[in-house]
């Protein structure tokens, strides 16, 4: 990632002309912050029934839930408009990138971005604050240390979720809704404690899509707490080689559907 | 010609126009299962916790509970919808107005004909995954199903008149995104998507009853898990036919409303 | 020896084409849209690719901008191979396709200039010079603040080839670059490219529908049909094969107003038969042209000249010499026709 002056360029004036319209931005982050609200319902309704879900309490679940949600939203806001490649395949656009002398997945990145999904971030962070002090902690460096490296690795991993997403769109036609079923699913099944789960669809979200990683697992070593079988706490110090897993993934899926790409024409 | 001849036509199209998207059915239908397997054990170790019962769901029913909702809720169509609003938007809308059909009927044959087609294709894998998966509590008589597919379609119904409602919007105003924002996030929060309306705390539970969305996904899985049955599940039906009913009448006369500002702005 | 910037030999691309038959089958069919072709560009030639619609240009043109892998064969564009060395080879080169826009859509046009200018890390001075050298010569400074898909077809155009000029490549490829835009532009068009090739002798290949685009701006025309070479040489060359002729129509003005006229000017009597329009004379001996036809007792009449010999402007100001035109139609030879009667001629 030598010289970023090139995405630099393009990026600051699609920031800048989302930001020229105040209020309609401030409508859409109250918008996405909505939306992240209602899914903490759920988890709110749940805990107004009964005391421990999955090992854990409202604080841990909260924890939990927030993690995966900050993030998520984290990743979406960064590396989320890669959804666009079915709509650039269609209209040339994608072409138009061949013919620069820049990644392609770079351009894709970096040809626009949703500031407003930083509302989803907010109630992240909101809950985390609410949720932290009352998770019953021990607090030390080791703890912010977590707290801070929890949301960035997982952020690392959904990114390459939806770059591997993304890839699969070279080969599908309105593929969309298909690989929608692991990037959202994925998203919700990190947002709860995985120990809810049997084994075999604890292993898919842990080892196969890693969405364990992204918060309960790393959660767990936060809270002291021991976890589940097959998939103990002390896996989540390996979340950052999860991360870079999935991104070596991701990133041959990518280069083999640009190769596709190329190869078929369109 | 007989109107009502004219709106079967008008769903039929509904219906033949998904009946192209195969392969994006399929798929849905794989997002449907995926959501069942996640929601169903989330489901469960709620009930788990609360003792193995909570407000009348045992493990089972709970699951049944998560699989039904995965398999209404395409019919129903709770996400974003914004035809309407693009057409009064664009102004083609002068065009479906000058038609001689109601325009708010053909719109609703058209939904209640894409609802058909897609019950069966979106509906009933996640049903068959969660038999195998869960298992499913279901009723063992017929008429819970016949109760049950009667809610069904008015819960498209009333899914369909505050959608058609929400898009009207677009005659005041010229960004919708928020409004139809708004409008997902209270379908999510109060129809009993995620989890069942009988589990919210008092206060949630009374402004949830206050709106028509329980009508839309609850009702349905309610009446065809066979929870409710009989004569109360005749009252589900009927909560759910006033809301259909009112917010109709209501959609009626915003339109005119927002006609009439149209006609008078000109363009 | 220097080497040539464009290299193709042998290439060949095939697309598999799948239909649905029934309702669950479907068959799969392979066509060969381009076939062994081997040709080879030097450094600062001007090359006209013209071939219809379907011939394989666009295909073409893919494989040597590296959008698309060949099947068979090889070519190499600026010496690299186009699929392998993709952005040393964007440095490069400048592509503008007519139909599609490379330049960002909903952002004012000088944005997209800024971004090019970092994309190809121009220093910002020579960027700013030579940006300010572009939007002179291709007027594009009353639009510049305007989004890109604000802009009329002619406007956007001018701003693509712009663009591509902006980090002075050594080759430029148009493909279809005049489709669409009127008489004036095009003109325009083609004395801004002819200027810049002579200025830093930059490399282009054009591919077109219109006759008079090769013409003007290239020395040697490939003509494509259906992915096979089946011309390689100059227009004159091409034209004497074929004997491909534009015909200039004219409508003349008759009665007292046709006094104007002059016989004379150019061998050959003009005659003049009986029953013609009075003081309308027929446009026989203009040299260069053939008078193929009279129409309306003489007010309409068609002659036909081989491009190369003389020009269109040239008809039309002897026919001027003579009568007193009220409208004039330039009908090109049809690139289907040519290509047909390349075919009958070998």
């Amino acid at each position: 990632m030598a010289d970023l002056a090139p995405y630099r360029a393009v990026l600051s004036s699609r920031i800048r002309s989302q930001l020229a319209y105040r209020r309609s931005f401030a409508l859409d982050v109250a918008g996405s912050a909505g939306v992240g609200l209602l899914e903490f319902l759920s988890v709110y309704v749940i805990f107004t029934n009964v005391t421990e879900l999955g090992g854990l309490d409202f604080a841990g679940v909260a924890l939990v839930f927030a993690f995966a949600n900050l993030g998520f939203s984290l990743a979406d806001i960064v590396v989320g408009h890669v959804d666009a490649l079915p709509t650039y395949l269609r209209s040339g656009t994608l072409d138009a990138f061949l013919l620069r002398p820049l990644s392609v997945l770079g351009q894709l990145v970096t040809s626009d971005v949703q500031l407003r999904r930083l509302g989803r971030c907010a109630v992240g962070v909101a809950i985390l604050a609410v949720a932290l002090p009352q998770a019953g902690i021990d607090w030390g460096w080791g703890a912010a240390l977590l707290v801070v490296a929890i949301p960035l690795v997982g952020a690392v991993i959904f990114a390459a979720v939806f770059v591997a997403a993304a890839a699969a769109q070279f080969w599908l036609v309105d593929g969309a809704e298909f690989t929608n079923a692991f990037v959202y699913g994925g998203s919700n099944a990190a947002s709860y404690p995985t120990s809810v789960f049997t084994t075999p669809l604890r292993a898919a979200v842990t080892f196969v899509l890693p969405a364990a990683f992204t918060a309960y697992l790393p959660t767990l070593l936060l809270l002291g707490e021991p976890g589940p079988a097959w998939t103990p706490a002390w896996l989540g110090w390996f979340a950052p080689v999860a991360a870079v897993v999935a991104w070596v993934v991701a990133l041959t899926g990518w280069k083999a559907g640009l190769r596709h790409y190329t190869g078929t024409g369109s | 010609m007989n109107p009502l001849r004219t709106y079967v036509v008008f769903a039929a199209l509904g219906f033949r126009r998904y009946s192209a998207y195969r392969l994006a059915t399929a798929a849905g239908a794989f997002t449907n299962s995926v959501f069942g397997l996640l929601r169903a054990p989330i489901t469960m170790a709620v009930i788990g916790a609360a003792g193995g019962e909570l407000a009348g769901y045992g493990a089972l029913e709970g699951a049944t509970y998560a699989w039904l909702t995965q398999a209404v809720l395409t019919p129903v169509n709770v996400w974003t919808w914004n035809e309407l609003a693009l057409r009064i938007r664009s102004g083609d809308i002068a065009v479906d107005l000058a038609r001689p059909v109601d325009l708010q009927m053909t719109y609703l044959a058209a939904d209640l004909g894409r609802a058909a087609f897609q019950v069966l294709p979106r509906g009933l894998p996640p049903l068959l995954v969660g038999a195998l998966v869960t298992g499913l509590a279901l009723p063992t008589t017929v008429l819970p199903y016949v109760l049950g597919l009667i809610s069904l379609a008015l819960g498209v119904c009333v899914s369909f008149a505050c959608r058609w409602l929400v898009n009207l919007a677009a005659f005041w105003l010229v960004e919708l995104r928020g409004v139809l924002t708004l409008h997902m996030v209270a379908v999510g929060a109060l129809s009993g998507l995620t989890v069942p309306v009988h589990w919210f705390p008092d206060w949630l539970a009374r402004i949830a009853s206050a709106s028509p969305f329980p009508s839309m996904v609850q009702a349905p899985v309610d009446l065809l898990a066979g929870r409710v049955q009989g004569v109360e599940a005749l009252g589900v039906i009927g909560v759910q036919v006033a809301w259909f009913l009112g917010v109709l009448l209501l959609g009626r006369v915003v339109l005119a409303r927002g006609v009439r500002r149209l006609v008078v702005q000109g363009g | 020896m220097t080497e040539p910037i464009i290299d193709v030999v042998g290439l060949s691309r095939d697309f598999t084409v799948r239909a649905p038959a029934g309702r669950l089958r479907r068959t799969s069919r392979t066509v060969r849209a381009v076939r062994d072709l081997t040709f080879s560009v030097p450094e600062g030639a001007a090359v006209g690719y013209i071939g219809a619609n379907g011939a394989g240009k666009s295909t073409t043109i893919k494989m040597l901008t590296g959008i698309l892998v060949p099947t068979a064969g090889t070519a190499r564009t600026c010496g690299k191979k186009p699929h392998r060395q993709r952005r040393e080879l964007a440095r490069e080169i400048g592509v503008v396709f007519g139909q599609r826009t490379q330049l960002w859509w909903d952002l004012p046009l000088h944005e997209s200039f800024r971004a090019l200018a970092a994309i190809h890390r121009l220093p910002s001075d020579r960027a700013a010079q030579r940006q300010v050298e572009l939007v002179d010569r291709l007027d594009l400074g009353e639009f510049l603040d305007t989004p890109v898909r604000q802009l009329s077809l002619g406007q956007r155009i001018r701003g693509e080839i712009a663009a591509a000029l902006l980090h002075s490549p050594r080759l430029l490829v148009l493909d279809e670059p005049t489709i669409g835009l009127d008489v004036l532009s095009k003109e325009r068009l083609r004395g801004f490219l002819g200027e810049e090739r002579a200025a830093h002798g930059t490399s282009l290949l054009l591919t077109t529908h219109d006759m008079d685009d090769v013409q003007r701006l290239t020395e040697r025309i490939l003509v494509v049909d259906h992915g096979q070479m089946a011309y390689d040489g100059t227009l004159a060359g091409l034209v004497d094969r074929v004997g491909a002729q534009r015909v200039v129509v004219v409508d003349l003005l008759g009665g007292a107003h046709g006094a104007g006229a002059e016989v004379g000017g150019g061998a050959g009597g003009a005659g003049q038969a009986g029953g013609r329009a009075a003081g309308v004379p027929d446009l026989h001996g203009i040299p260069g042209t053939a008078l193929v036809a009279v129409e309306a007792n003489g007010l309409r009449q068609r002659l036909a000249f081989t491009p190369g010999l003389t020009t269109a402007a040239e008809v039309i100001a002897a026919v001027a010499a003579r009568a007193t035109v009220r409208d004039v139609a330039i009908e090109e030879p049809d690139i289907e026709d040519v290509v047909r009667r390349l075919y009958l001629s070998q």
